[in-house]
């Protein structure tokens, strides 16, 4: 069979379609979003694949199609799974018929989170299998195997991929499909209505289950026990990697562990400690692998030293690189590792002040001997060209002066915290933004309490904040930052836009509506670019009572095309800077004394221009 | 094993160039494992792609002092990213800096010249590619990644020729942009021979 360059995400939609899955749903969210997309993109046609409008949404709709005995997936980022976790927990007691995984994507960093949580908690908590694989082509394979075993017990399985493997790509070795089963579809029972009494014997079989599957799993593929030796190390996901990296280069005798499931293989792990003086556990996010080796040797009365988190051995935040577990490794099996490859010297000292350096924000060190020149921070930046840059600055403008207080969200407007917008004082989680306005509020009456939420974050939790505020009658002003896409996650369709993953067109939800049939007090809408109107919005709703909402409409740039560019006049500017100061666009920079708008990334949003004083700013065509 | 990577600023194509990379590697035949930056980074961000080539590779990233050849698309992403290059590596920059945001509002921002003087001091290899003239001669900013692969396949650092990465580009492009973008190759291509 030919191989294919695939990415983690492709790898694990296509292996799903090759375990025959007909029914996924998900929500966006970075690392784990080309997953439903990849399927949607291949798809003959006999899958049905949807956005649903939140995670918790997502998982009960893939559920329900699963008592059919239909093959169903999921796909969420870590903190997705924070929102479904109602039905997560409730779902093994009731059980699936047709295979079903939720693939939630861990993000260690983070790059691109706000939690560093560990999914493989969330199976032990809800007793639920945890598949966790360690690179793409593993992925491929091991998604089937994820369905088998969800039929086998009948119940959900997690699948946890963390970043470095769903957003690495590599050589995979594509399969045959596997035949479908035959649909049983929907059969009516009480084992579908959950009940104390129902619940009480499922309890029972839930942890006979588990027993069952931690010996299963001694004897499943993605667990291995290799080499010999008085020392081990086990590891796990893309730590594996990582760890095998560094094994390469030595001779000392070593055992190794990989473990790839929850339940724990007990019996596996048990002939891995066998004979066993110490274990360096080497994994990310949490202790989870350490914690189950203590508890075994515990539960055996086995004088093991179990080496890692806990003990300080393996740093217990951010992502583990080749460097990071070296050391540790090296220090771990002492002799044995021969000439040192010419880089690892350098890199072992590195890696103390790289430690120190996040990611990727603060300068690396280069040479150790010789200093680079000082390095410049780069953190992300609204786009050129983008509307929340105009609806911060609108509202920042109208509002100067007042005792207000800006509460943001999840999304790129959440980057409208930076300098010199500096307009999001407060973000937690999805839809938080527009309930803590609230609880601010209630405290500090006198201050204003401003909420800003974005489009695709208004349908997936923003809508019951609204319904709160207005029951009981708190005075916030929400703005909806409508830019019809859900931009930070690659621009995904969502409610208001009417498109669908099965490629129909469905009638749009108009946000506009919405708000209005909650019984809002006020309901203003603007094109945030028309600089006067945004501010005037703000002004008509600033000093008045009750849930007052602003409606800032205007595409996403990656999705529209610009209006053409802006150009500086020379002659005119005097470099005073006020265009860089207050709007921070990665466009304009100062060059030899006057500021000069980059041309490739200029779209022609026209606010530069409305913030010069003195007219130095123009259209090129004007 | 080959192993580069590709450094530069959100925005710039690099995971793209990494991609035709990967996918030349592939159709000559070699294993290939790569790994960047999605996600939030991307705005305007840091952006650094690993591609590794060939056979028994573990893990994607590539370790420090590693990195047989570096692809900057920007002076200052070049110096970060100066760890990971072996030290008789190849360094391919094109010269034309991207200042963030925050160096414009603060003012304290760098001189290109410190950090190409600090790269020809501590590059065995270095290849500096004049970015305003690769632009003016590309003529779309768009196309510059596919073009700076074309300067790096000239300078001989891949285990593969330039058949397979313009094979790559034809399947991974869209139709629409193809000419241009093969355009930019050979406009790529020329800049490292001196035309």
């Amino acid at each position: 069979m030919a191989k294919k360059l695939l990415m983690g995400n492709e790898a694990i939609a296509f292996g799903a379609m090759r375990a025959g899955v007909s029914v996924v749903t998900g929500y966006p969210g970075t690392p784990s979003t080309e997953v439903l997309e990849t399927v949607a993109k291949h798809n003959d046609g006999s899958i049905y694949v949807e956005w649903s409008v939140n995670e918790k949404v997502a998982l009960e709709v893939a559920a329900g199609a699963a008592y059919t005995g239909a093959r169903t997936m999921v796909t969420m980022k870590q903190v997705g799974l924070n929102v479904a976790s109602d039905p997560l927990m409730s779902l093994n007691y009731i059980g699936v018929k047709g295979g079903m995984v939720i693939v939630v994507a861990d993000d260690p960093g983070p790059i691109s989170s706000q939690t560093e949580q560990d999914t493989r908690h969330f199976g032990k908590f809800a007793k639920l299998a945890v598949f966790d694989p360690s690179t793409p082509e593993e992925a491929y394979t091991m998604i089937a195997d994820a369905f088998d075993y969800s039929e086998k017990y009948g119940a959900p399985v997690l699948f946890r991929p963390t970043t470095r493997v769903c957003h690495s790509c590599a050589s995979v070795e594509m399969l045959d499909n596997i035949p479908k089963k035959e649909l049983e579809g929907f059969v009516k029972d009480s084992r579908w209505v959950i009940f104390p009494k129902l619940t009480y014997t499922k309890h029972i079989k839930i942890e006979n289950n588990l027993k069952e599957m931690s010996d299963d799993f001694s004897g499943y593929e993605g667990n291995v026990l290799t080499g010999s030796g008085r020392k081990g190390i086990a590891t796990g996901g893309v730590s594996h990697s990582y760890v095998c990296e560094v094994l390469k280069n030595t001779s000392a005798e070593h055992k190794l562990l990989k473990v790839s499931t929850i339940p724990f293989p007990q019996k596996l792990a048990l002939s891995f400690l066998q004979g066993l003086d110490e274990v360096l556990v080497v994994e990310e996010l949490d202790p989870v692998i350490e914690n189950e080796l203590i508890s075994l040797c515990g539960l055996h009365s086995l004088k093991i030293k179990i080496k890692g988190k806990l003990t300080g051995h393996i740093k217990n935040a951010g992502e583990n690189t080749v460097e990071s577990v070296s050391g540790p490794i090296r220090e771990f099996l002492g002799e044995g590792f021969g000439e040192t490859s010419a880089h690892s010297k350098q890199a072992d000292t590195l890696e103390s002040k790289q430690l120190l350096s996040t990611q990727l924000e603060q300068p690396l060190p280069a040479q150790l001997e010789q200093t680079p020149p000082t390095l410049p921070v780069r953190p992300p930046v609204l786009c050129a060209g983008c509307p929340h840059r105009a609806s911060f600055f609108a509202v920042k403008e109208a509002t100067k002066g007042m005792n207000a207080v800006y509460s943001g969200d999840i999304g790129c407007y959440t980057l409208g915290n930076a300098m010199p917008l500096d307009m999001v004082d407060t973000c937690l989680c999805m839809g938080a933004g527009i309930t803590i306005a609230q609880g601010l509020h209630r405290v500090e009456p006198d201050r204003i309490n401003f909420a800003f939420v974005g489009d695709s974050t208004f349908f997936h939790t923003g809508i019951s904040g609204i319904i709160n505020a207005v029951y009981n009658q708190t005075d916030i002003i929400v703005v909806i930052l409508d830019n019809s896409t859900t931009a930070m996650t690659g621009n995904q369709p969502h409610p208001g836009l009417g498109q669908t993953m099965m490629g129909n067109i469905s009638d749009k939800i108009s946000i506009y509506d919405v708000v209005s049939a909650l019984n809002v007090s006020m309901i203003v809408r603007a094109n945030p670019f028309d600089l006067k109107a945004a501010k005037e919005a703000v002004n008509a709703v600033v000093d008045k009572k009750g849930v007052r909402v602003i409606l800032y409409e205007a595409p996403c740039i990656a999705v529209s095309k610009g209006s053409g560019r802006y150009l500086v006049d020379n002659d005119k500017c005097t470099g005073c800077k006020v265009c860089i100061n207050k709007l921070g666009c990665p466009a304009i920079e100062m060059q030899d004394g006057k500021a000069k708008i980059n041309p490739t990334l200029c779209t022609g949003c026209s606010i530069c221009e409305a913030v010069c004083r003195i007219g130095a700013i123009r259209g090129e065509n004007l | 094993m080959m192993n580069c990577m590709i450094a530069g600023v959100g925005g710039q194509g690099t995971v793209l160039a990494s991609k035709l990379i990967a996918a030349a590697a592939m159709r000559k035949g070699f294993d290939v494992r790569t790994t960047e930056t999605i996600g939030m980074a991307q705005r305007g961000g840091c952006v650094v792609s690993h591609v590794r080539i060939g056979s028994n590779i573990s893990s994607p990233l590539i370790p420090l002092g590693s990195a047989d050849a570096i692809i900057a698309f920007e002076p200052a992403e070049a110096v970060r990213v100066m760890p990971y290059l072996k030290e008789a590596g190849v360094l391919i920059l094109m010269d034309t800096a991207v200042k963030p945001v925050a160096s414009s509002l603060t003012g304290d921002s760098y001189r290109t010249s410190d950090m190409i003087d600090y790269l020809k001091e501590h590059v065995e290899r270095l290849v500096v590619i004049n970015g305003q003239q690769l632009l003016t001669r590309c003529g779309n900013a768009k196309t510059l990644n596919v073009a700076l692969l074309g300067t790096a396949i000239e300078s001989g650092i891949f285990p593969f020729g330039n058949k397979e990465l313009e094979e790559a580009i034809k399947e991974l492009l869209p139709q629409r942009f193809l000419e241009i973008n093969l355009t930019s190759f050979e406009i790529g291509r020329d800049m490292y021979n001196g035309n």
